[in-house]
């Protein structure tokens, strides 16, 4: 039971997606910096790349 | 190691961490309050709004629509919320709360930010709405107060993500953490995000109310701040359907029906739930076709899936326990047969269906690029976000208060009459108020909008009689609703200040394991249900997967209709 | 501790899921992609699309072209404020001004023509809401939109401001006529 992580038995059988989803800071990780990206950061370059009136 | 002790709700089995559950009960009470305040300002809004009665002169309706925002949307809401995060952290978790302190500055800073908030507003000078669109100006008092809120609330998420590292170093369980907590982390989640954008443009706007920034870009403003206003309320979505889950889970011993589909739909809405804040920009000049649709969408739709797996599963997971318990006869024995004069079942399940049926399809239509033109600041809009805010959140919240009251306040429900009608008054007025508050927005109506005769303007347009009838109707329901607010609210209080004191329970200095077989071991057992047939759950989903199909095709007709724009 | 958690069901990620379940799940998944690519289709084959056409603009600069425009081609002046009422060209420019508390000036035109309509907003926030034909698009200070429209029903049209600009704000309607 020295594992640093969580699970405390089988873990050699536990899958990867299940891993993920016990891994709280890797979605905090994934659930900020996607919609940084997609939403916030797109966004300032969509509105940076307005042109100026002619 | 800790020097806080721990309650064992006789009850319920659950144990409370002293320190944690006084957090709890302040959190909760101060949200109980913004929903008083908040109440007193909707019966303001709702009085002006119905035509024939326009209470309120135009001054004072767009003071009252600010603070009705700001204190349901933001104070009543995110305290609540605050509650929820450290219950379903350290007592579902059986540990003790991550720094009590750093606790109770989350609470003092909401507190303080939002009694200053709502001066601001009261005071006259910050009539900006909620969402306080640069270059309108409110006080700089106003920006200073949500930022001090928003921080601390961030706070509170930061202690919620610690109680998770506490309860993992001291094993108080294993493998997974319950799905429920694994809801309130997405909710959590969803809330660093939102308070950190939150962050980045109210700041820099209270400077500018200051004098020391000279200019806020009006877009940019509008794109960042809907990072913080739209994706606020998915924090909303994530945590009451924990709190679904949670009261089916504690009132009839529902399992998921699966533990792997339940978490990977929560799984998309930690991805993409928050995209959705482009919903208020789909008809803005300047954000690309690319931006709108990909992110209107949460990604290609996978947020919305996952809520119509949740939509699934919760009712499911109840029909599955039902009929275990022998209520099988033909579809929907488990649905009559469900404890309906319980409140807390109650509200949950009309919570659910007016989300399902009125919130999420609506919210599917208006956040679609090109439908959106029908709807834009309509009073289809807010009356779609009541379906999900108010029938949604708020009564899910409702009914997890009505379960709490014994088990955290230990008081016994005063006026359980009452309590039991609650859900119905509220969550029936409510449902007919959103659609017909969408159905004058579907003929036009303006949100925010003082006057439907357009007084002092150089000519008049005259909307069609159908707008005016539902105007009145949204009048009379609406103040239905606050009838069925204000029931929650006597019941509550009443409940605490004259409900029967119920005993403490034993306390001890040392975290136990769950009783077996009780409340607490059942809101957090893991696994899922054995296998049962829910043709009830799938006959329900059928129909609504029917209405939402029709309905999206008929406004998609209603736009073919409209003048040519390219 | 571990009557609670079964090790059976330790590993949740690989219990079976029943098959209604999938029905949904798969019907769920089907139902998005339709709601996804809806948008584009309309974006190929509709006719209602929302302009990307956006400049960042000045007060001076818009209200600059914007006059010129309207001193141009107004055909008579209406109301007790005499705003001008201004006949627009098929296939070309019009100018609107959004600001406290009005919509400028009063446009006509044609049905079943298609006008470059530009919409502006000289002070706050401004919606330009379409009535009764109700359409809805957003005003954003300091950007100047371009949006094609080709009116299909004759009639005189309102422009409510739809979003709230002060106090005001319900006083701001515009008009639009349609031959």
């Amino acid at each position: 039971m020295a594992q640093d992580d969580n699970t405390a038995q089988g873990d050699n059988d536990i899958p990867l997606m299940q891993k993920i989803l016990d891994n709280h800071f890797l979605l905090l990780f994934l659930g900020v910096t996607i919609p940084a990206v997609l939403y916030t950061v797109w966004g300032i370059v969509d509105i940076m790349s307005i042109p100026l009136a002619k | 190691m800790s020097e806080t002790t721990y309650r064992i709700c006789p009850r319920s089995g659950m144990q409370f961490d002293t320190k944690a559950e006084k957090l709890m009960r302040w959190n909760a009470v101060a949200g109980v309050l913004a929903l008083l305040v908040g109440g007193i300002m909707a019966l303001g809004v709702i009085l002006t709004r119905w035509p024939s009665v326009k209470l309120l002169d135009a001054e004072t309706f767009y003071l009252v629509l600010t603070a009705h925002g700001v204190d349901m949307l933001l104070v009543w809401i995110i305290f609540f919320e605050m509650a929820v995060l450290y219950f379903t952290s350290s007592t579902l978790l059986r540990c003790r709360l991550a720094t009590p302190g750093w606790a109770w500055v989350q609470f003092w800073l909401m507190a303080i930010g939002a009694v200053i908030g709502n001066v601001a507003i009261l005071s006259g000078n910050s009539s900006v709405m909620f969402t306080s669109y640069a270059p309108m100006q409110a006080s700089h008092w106003f920006y200073l107060g949500i930022i001090l809120f928003a921080v601390g609330a961030l706070i509170g998420c930061f202690v919620f993500m610690g109680t998770l590292v506490v309860a993992q170093r001291d094993k108080t369980y294993e493998g997974s953490i319950p799905l429920v907590t694994f809801g309130a982390l997405t909710a959590c989640i969803i809330a660093i995000f939102t308070l950190l954008q939150g962050a980045a443009i109210l700041v820099p706007t209270w400077l500018w109310s200051l004098g020391v920034v000279k200019e806020i870009d009006a877009l940019a403003y509008r794109m960042m701040w809907w990072g913080l206003g739209h994706s606020s309320q998915q924090i909303n979505v994530a945590a009451h359907v924990a709190v679904w889950y949670l009261i089916a889970g504690v009132v009839l011993g529902a399992k998921p029906l699966s533990e792997k589909v339940s978490r990977m739909a929560y799984f998309m809405y930690i991805l993409f739930l928050q995209l959705a804040s482009a919903h208020h920009l789909l008809s803005d000049p300047g954000m690309s076709s690319e931006w709108k649709v990909l992110n209107t969408s949460y990604f290609m739709y996978f947020a919305v899936m996952a809520s119509m797996i949740h939509g699934f599963t919760v009712p499911g997971a109840i029909e599955a326990a039902q009929r275990k318990k022998g209520f099988t006869n033909g579809m929907f024995e488990w649905l009559r047969k469900a404890p309906w004069g319980n409140p807390v079942f109650s509200g949950m399940f009309i919570s659910l269906v007016s989300f399902g049926f009125i919130g999420g399809i609506t919210g599917v239509v208006l956040g679609t690029e090109q439908l959106n033109m029908l709807m834009h600041n309509t009073f289809y809009v807010p009356g779609h976000f009541h379906a999900t805010v108010v029938s949604g959140t708020t009564l899910a919240f409702m009914s997890l208060t009505y379960l709490l009251i014994p088990i955290l306040f230990k008081r016994e429900i005063a006026f359980p009459k009452m309590a039991q009608a609650q859900p119905f008054v509220f969550g029936g007025s409510m449902a007919v108020l959103t659609v017909v508050m969408m159905g004058a927005g579907t003929l036009g109506v303006s949100r925010r909008h003082w006057d439907m005769a357009f007084s002092g303007a150089p000519f008049q347009y005259e909307w069609p009689g159908a707008a005016y009838l539902m105007m009145g109707m949204t009048g009379f329901f609406g103040v239905l609703a606050c009838i069925g607010g204000a029931m929650f609210l006597i019941v509550t209080v009443g409940s605490l200040l004259i409900g029967k004191k119920l005993d403490d329970g034993q306390i001890s200095a040392t975290c136990t394991p769950h009783p077996k077989g009780s409340v607490s071991d059942r809101a957090t057992a893991h696994g899922d249900a054995e296998h049962v047939a829910v043709p009830g759950t799938v006959a329900l989903a059928m129909l609504l997967l029917a209405t939402f199909v029709l309905y999206y095709f008929v406004n998609w007709k209603y736009l073919s209709e409209v003048w040519g724009l390219s | 501790m571990s009557a609670l958690l079964p090790p059976s069901q330790r590993n949740w990620f690989k219990q079976p899921i029943d098959k209604m379940e999938w029905l949904w799940i798969g019907l769920a998944f089907v139902w998005g992609m339709i709601l996804f690519f809806m948008m584009i289709y309309w974006h190929i084959n509709g006719k209602q699309n929302l302009s990307n056409e956006t400049y960042k603009s000045t007060r001076e600069m818009y209200s600059a072209k914007a006059e010129k425009w309207v001193a141009e081609n107004t055909v008579r002046k209406e109301t007790e404020r005499e705003i001008p009422v201004v006949k627009a060209k098929p296939g070309e420019d019009v100018y609107l001004i959004a600001r406290l508390w009005e919509w400028w000036p009063i446009v006509e035109m044609e049905k079943g023509q298609t006008y470059r309509v530009h919409l502006y907003s000289m002070d706050y926030n401004h919606g330009f809401s379409l009535q009764p034909t109700n359409i809805n698009i957003q005003v954003v200070p300091g950007y100047e939109h371009v949006v094609k429209m080709t009116p299909n029903q004759a009639g005189t049209f309102a422009i409510v401001c739809n979003e709230f600009c002060g106090i005001g704000h319900h006083s701001m309607l515009g008009r639009i006529y349609v031959k």
